[in-house]
């Protein structure tokens, strides 16, 4: 790393986030104008997009050699109140909150008491939204038996394929200008929409153009003023790039990354789509610009390297938007998943491993950045060397990358419609989630509490924790005669809930595509110009909504417990059983104790538990699968929580696993922490047993000590370890490496942490099952391993 | 309607816990061995990834050992007193009348523990442990053959360790031929103290050895393990001219062994043996000590320190020197 990019990385990394009304009050000023009442909807968003381009401020920082900011400056963080609109209170959280906080100063907060919320109140998306849903919604909601992504966050679950690396705006221009021309006025009913959709995406094309024409005006003004010579070259340089992409397709390296960021900063600009918009492939498509420099004498690696170290700046300068409302108390991450993926399958079949990939993988090592976020897909073509690379980042320890099954996600997608191509050109994303890069529509819709559905269960459709009937009634459990009978009536329940989701998600998605359309995001995915049609209205090629299922480890050793002790071996009663959770356990510390200790659970490789995890897996399948979504597509599934399962887990009092009122959930298709005692394989192993292949995507975190992962031969392990794995058809898999603080924390809680696996020498053990001497030896050393 | 998925299996739950056999296993008609572990995802122990099986008993008291449970070759009892909840239970259904709460936590009189087994089935908390389950080869099979997929992948298998496997020498050559006949590849880690004639049966069957190498001078040696190495030294022979791959593993116990004399005369003897290109060098750690308090018997283990990194480090030039490969921490 050079000290021009230690500079901008340390600048990125120590400006704390604050809250940019730049936005906000162009946005407001647009709409104040009357502007946007003489048009038609999309054209109308057009508008608001190019005044945005228009006059937001132009940033170019010292020494950048990538440029443009999503805010005014680094850090600087936009907000979308046409979407939701922060009130003050949020605003006074955002800047107290103990963690991930925004800085709000008291211009801004001026600015939003005078001007902001007065003109947004009552008109964002939100409180359309909160309008449209049934008390029925809103009380499941409210319990937390399911959250809802579009509640404060446009729909935009998306990644970019190769094109904008072929073709300028203004050659999607002339695309748009070829659907105008053969719109069938006369035959075509939708003729008329679809001419509005595309004028808008026409005047989106030219707002990025000139956005960067901006820049190129300030890079060059600022180069007359510049007096050292390499950097007034440097911005001479900047000017010529930002004239040329994104106008044109790039033509070296240098452009192709500024074409990505100039699209980049437009999706997100335009609204704050959940969530991830990212390059995709980015090793491939760089691949060819790369090799051509190289060739012609106009790149060298180091170039290269540092041109992307740049770019990987530019992410981390951009925090997530924040949140209002109760999760704007609670959320706890500034990252907005961009997910750069490297490896796996080009389109024709072969391997896609080349020198970027590792070029790529350098500077996530070197970068150390939480965003972008990065994965490798591995498939069986790729050697084991690209693995091994990537093993000895995730050794470092910082939780990247995360490891995709590319042969698998191939299949889930083919599953799922895909052409083989297409689904050859997707990957993962946000998450874990699949989609088709460039041509998909892969929303992302709410996550869902399964553990929360149990406790309905066992209270007959009533939540204890309010005494509001919820869910239907379904049986009192202390008269089920069999786990089959209890099983069926969680299974009604699971229904039950998810019809009220899917009926609210079916308004939501309409309202998206009448009020809030994505002409600029719409010119990039395929086939929106070709059809004419918005991306929120089902203008891509494939659209797909995912609903994310939560807490899979603790429904199924909670469902486990019951049915090992209350109905296989008779040895508990289900009013005891009853009784207990009602009182948190309270007086009945054995009871908790032989749930937590001397009952199958799920992550062992024992098919008594794990078939249980089968039958919940297959529920939640039938529940989701294959329902129509307003778009012409279908809804599919993912497991994955993200954090919520710490807000799921905060809703749901004692469950039949052991686990205490309140305590965080088991995490995406982890076992419940601590739960696991056999080791790694046999949470790959257990987890293995879930069909995979028919989900859109599905977490496995995995905790490992840096010890275990010391020397050669044990990164070696770790890779055949993942190979295993995906033969075993797993999707995903990550490795927290963990630190001396882990450690400490399972010093003091050894009964969540009796999963983490240490090395002690010569041999591995459970970190909780070591004497205190012994632990604290391991800490000092993982101490130094550190440094 | 529900449809509950269910895996064909024997019937049995496959859920085993090793130390506590609290889920009511059905005694198994055919013969059995005692093991005190079977841990998965084992890389230190042989190529690839591993599962290590460890044999109960052993005929050797190294003043180090860091797996003291694995001394006696019959079940004993154990206790963590960090997850007792003090209920009282392991007291009511104690055969022997063994355990009393003196002062809030339960104690245990060797003299009177009949090794029922009551106290560990019925504490609710797993703290109360029988080490040592008894196993047939078809059970023991069973936990090995599921990591197969694994095995395949990484070039792995199945080390046999202890204790001592050779001193259940019929129930290791069982093993050994079972998984030959799965196909999976075996590694077994031994002492090397035990009978020539069964050390070459066990070579007939077995891929790999990891023999240990503690002192290279006798009665030093007979002083820390309690026997002499002359016995292990001539099976170590025995192993090498029959052509069979060993791999020499030294734990590094400070005051013990770590003199450069007997690191150098370790390195010439290994010299000699054709069949040894690999020495693994194991520091020694005070997790025995650890263990030991949790065991009703009482075990005479040394307090020692372990050894610096820069000490490992500066034996391994050694032994390189040597023209051996080398791994610190196997």
């Amino acid at each position: 790393m050079n000290e021009r990019v230690r500079r901008l990385r340390r600048q990125s990394v120590e400006t704390h986030p604050y809250i940019s009304s730049e936005r906000a009050e162009l946005m407001t000023q647009f709409y104040q104008s009357g502007a946007a009442w003489c048009e038609s909807v999309p054209v109308t968003r057009a508008m608001a997009f190019q005044h945005l381009m228009e006059h937001k401020t132009v940033y170019i920082g010292d020494g950048e050699l990538i440029v443009g900011e999503k805010g005014h400056a680094p850090k600087a963080t936009p907000t979308y109140p046409e979407l939701c609109c922060h009130t003050l209170s949020d605003l006074d959280i955002l800047n107290s909150r103990e963690k991930t906080s925004f800085a709000v100063s008291p211009e801004v907060r001026k600015v939003y008491a005078e001007t902001i919320i007065p003109f947004w109140q009552g008109r964002t998306m939100r409180e359309r939204i909160f309008r449209e849903m049934t008390d029925e919604w809103k009380a499941t909601y409210e319990a937390g038996l399911f959250t809802e992504f579009m509640e404060q966050r446009s729909p935009g679950h998306t990644v970019l394929d190769d094109k904008i690396y072929r073709k300028g705006m203004l050659d999607f221009k002339q695309d748009i200008q070829r659907s105008l021309d053969s719109l069938d006025y006369f035959n075509d009913p939708q003729a008329y929409a679809k001419q509005e959709e595309l004028k808008a995406m026409r005047i989106c094309a030219e707002a990025l153009i000139r956005f960067a024409e901006r820049h190129a005006e300030k890079a060059r003004a600022m180069a007359e003023q510049e007096s050292d010579p390499q950097r007034k070259a440097e911005l001479e340089r900047i000017a010529q790039v930002c004239s040329h992409v994104p106008a044109h397709a790039p033509r070296d390296f240098w452009e192709a990354l500024q074409y990505y960021w100039f699209v980049h900063l437009g999706v997100t600009t335009e609204m704050n789509p959940w969530d991830s918009f990212n390059p995709g492939r980015l090793d491939q498509h760089l691949y060819p610009f790369y090799r051509r420099g190289l060739d012609e004498g106009t790149l060298t690696a180091e170039q290269a390297e540092e041109l992307l170290q740049c770019f990987w700046v530019k992410f981390n300068n951009q925090p997530a938007p924040p949140k209002v409302g109760v999760t704007a108390a609670e959320s706890g991450t500034y990252t907005d998943f961009a997910q750069i993926n490297s490896g796996g399958l080009k389109e024709d079949g072969s391997d896609g491993v080349n020198e970027v990939t590792f070029l790529v993988l350098d500077v996530i090592e070197q970068m150390r950045l939480v965003q972008p976020s990065s994965s490798i897909q591995v498939s069986k073509k790729n050697p084991d060397r690209f693995i091994k690379r990537a093993t000895k980042i995730i050794r470092t320890g910082f939780g990247q990358p995360s490891v995709f099954n590319c042969d698998l996600i191939v299949q889930e997608l083919v599953r799922m419609g895909k052409s083989v191509a297409d689904a050859r050109n997707g990957g993962s994303s946000g998450c874990v989630e699949v989609g088709a890069f460039g041509k998909e529509s892969y929303i992302l819709t709410g996550y869902f509490n399964l553990p929360k559905v149990l406790e309905l269960t066992l209270n007959n459709g009533v939540d204890p924790r309010t005494g509001r009937r919820l869910g239907p009634q379904t049986g009192d459990p202390e008269q089920f005669e069999t786990f089959e009978q209890l099983f069926e009536a969680f299974r009604r329940q699971v229904n039950y809930i998810m019809d009220i989701k899917m009926r609210g998600n079916n308004v939501i998605e309409q309202l998206y595509a009448t009020y809030m359309p994505a002409p600029f995001l719409s010119i990039l995915i395929d086939d929106c110009i070709a059809e004419g049609k918005d991306y929120h209205d089902g203008g891509a090629r494939y659209n797909t909504n995912y609903v994310q299922g939560v807490g899979l480890g603790t429904i199924t050793d909670a469902l486990t417990a019951i049915r090992y002790h209350v109905f296989d071996h008779k040895s508990l009663r289900m009013p005891q059983l009853l009784a207990a959770l009602h009182n948190n356990f309270e007086g009945d510390e054995p009871l908790r104790q032989t749930l937590l200790e001397r009952t199958p659970k799920y992550g062992n490789d024992d098919d008594y538990a794990d078939d249980v995890m089968r039958s919940v897996f297959e529920v939640y399948f039938e529940a989701v699968d294959g329902r129509p979504n307003t778009k012409g597509g279908r809804y599919h599934i993912n497991l994955l929580p993200t954090t919520v399962h710490v807000y799921f887990g905060s809703v749901i009092g004692a469950t039949p696993d052991g686990r205490k009122a309140g305590l965080p959930l088991s995490e995406g298709v982890s076992p419940v922490q601590g739960a696991d005692r056999y080791g790694p394989t046999a949470v790959l192993k257990s987890a293995a047993k879930m069909d995979h292949a028919r989900t859109g995507g599905t977490l496995l975190n995995m905790k490992f000590n840096p010890q275990v992962l010391d020397g050669e031969e044990s990164l070696d392990k770790l890779t055949q370890l993942i190979r295993s794995y995906f033969r075993l058809d797993g999707h995903h898999i990550q490795f927290n490496v963990v630190d001396a603080e882990t450690l400490r924390e399972a010093q003091k809680h050894p009964e969540q942490n009796r999963d983490l696996i240490v090395r002690v020498a010569g041999y591995s053990d459970y970190f909780v099952d070591l004497g205190r001497d012994l632990q604290n030896e391991i800490i000092a050393r993982t101490e130094q391993k550190a440094l | 309607m529900v449809t509950l998925v269910k895996t064909e299996h024997d019937g049995q739950s496959a859920y085993s816990h090793l130390r506590t056999a609290t889920h009511g296993r059905a005694p198994a008609s055919d013969a059995q061995g005692i093991f005190f572990d079977i841990k998965k995802y084992a890389i230190h122990d042989g190529p690839g990834i591993r599962t290590t099986v460890f044999f109960k008993g052993c005929p050797l008291r190294c003043r180090w050992c860091h797996n003291p449970e694995s001394w006696q070759a019959m079940p004993e009892s154990s206790f963590r007193q960090g997850r007792c909840v003090r209920c009282g239970r392991c007291e009511a259904v104690c055969q022997g009348q063994a355990i009393t709460f003196p002062d809030g936590y339960p104690v245990t009189d060797v003299e009177k523990c009949v090794l029922c087994g009551r106290c560990a089935v019925e504490c609710p908390a797993g703290a109360r442990e029988i080490i040592g389950q008894q196993m047939t080869v078809a059970e023991v099979m069973a936990e090995v053959v599921k990591d197969v997929i694994f095995y395949d992948q990484s070039g792995g298998g199945v080390t046999f360790s202890g204790g001592e496997p050779l001193m259940q020498g019929d129930f290791l050559l069982a093993l050994l031929n079972r998984c030959r006949a799965e196909g999976i590849h075996t590694a077994v880690d031994t002492t090397c103290h035990a009978k020539g004639d069964l050390v070459r049966r066990v070579a007939e069957v077995a891929d790999l050895f990891l023999c240990d190498i503690k002192h290279m001078d006798s009665p030093i040696h007979e002083r820390y393990t309690g026997v002499p190495n002359d016995l292990i030294l001539a099976n170590l022979r025995t192993l090498a001219e029959a052509g069979k791959k060993v791999v020499v593993r030294i734990p590094i116990v400070p005051g013990f062994n770590d003199d450069p004399v007997n690191i150098e005369n370790t390195a010439r003897f290994a010299q000699s043996l054709p069949t040894v290109k690999r020495i693994d060098i194991l520091p020694y750690n005070r997790g025995g000590l650890e263990k030991s308090v949790r065991l009703t018997a009482g075990f005479d283990l040394m307090e020692g320190e372990s050894p610096s990194d820069e000490q490992m480090a500066e034996i391994a030039r050694t032994l390189r020197g040597y023209g051996f490969e080398v791994t610190i921490g196997g």
